[in-house]
């Protein structure tokens, strides 16, 4: 007998969260990190933990910056390649496929 | 567990990770552990404002799991396919877990 308790998403059924990232596997995703990170590649592994793998990734990262002169903060983006990263799970705050394909699930 | 196993995979590699605080120490990776803690050695920071002590720093050292950020991995010895299909079977495995509790 299955305790877990199941919850639907559309015309779709998901036992648990993290199908998700099970049907999302070989797609692109996108990633919200800590410390205002966001990362766009290809997902290659996951586990419970959210630790990722991924492939052809570009990593954002949003650094503010006080403007002295004018009394603005202004918000500055770092992109930067990522061939083939493990990001750490407890880094993660949201996993989100990106391609349209992926909502035939859902 | 599977990411441990994955990583044993790149045991001999020349890797580098990436720690929290922005740190990035290169080195061929020689141990790793459930924990995700890694043993690297022949190890060098990249770093220009790094403290002079890790810039020094030649032979080994090991990293707590839970400060790294990412680590850099060699494209050329991982296969996609190969860990696509781990994954996918280590989450039927753990379906199939909770579906026997």
């Amino acid at each position: 007998m299955s305790s877990s308790a199941s919850f639907t998403s559309g015309a779709g059924l998901f036992e648990e969260p993290t199908e998700l990232l099970r049907v999302s596997l070989d797609e692109r995703v996108y990633v919200k990190l800590k410390g205002d990170r966001e990362v766009v590649g290809r997902l290659h592994a996951y586990d419970q933990h959210l630790n990722l793998v991924l492939g052809d990734a570009e990593e954002t990262v949003y650094v503010s910056e006080f403007d002295g002169e004018t009394d603005e903060q202004i918000v500055r983006q770092e992109k930067r390649k990522l061939s083939l990263v493990y990001v750490r799970g407890d880094t993660v705050f949201l996993v989100s496929p990106l391609l349209r394909h992926t909502e035939l699930f859902l | 567990m599977f990411f441990t196993a994955i990583l044993q995979t790149l045991i001999g590699e020349e890797i580098t990770v990436e720690l929290k605080n922005d740190l990035c120490i290169r080195g061929r990776l020689t141990a790793v552990d459930q924990y995700l803690n890694v043993r690297l050695a022949q190890i060098h920071v990249s770093n220009p404002d790094a403290p002079l002590v890790l810039l020094l720093l030649r032979n080994t050292c090991s990293v707590r799991g839970s400060c790294i950020r990412y680590i850099h991995l060699p494209t050329d010895k991982m296969d996609a396919d190969l860990l696509q299909e781990a994954t996918r079977r280590v989450a039927a495995a753990s379906k199939r877990a909770i579906a026997q509790e």
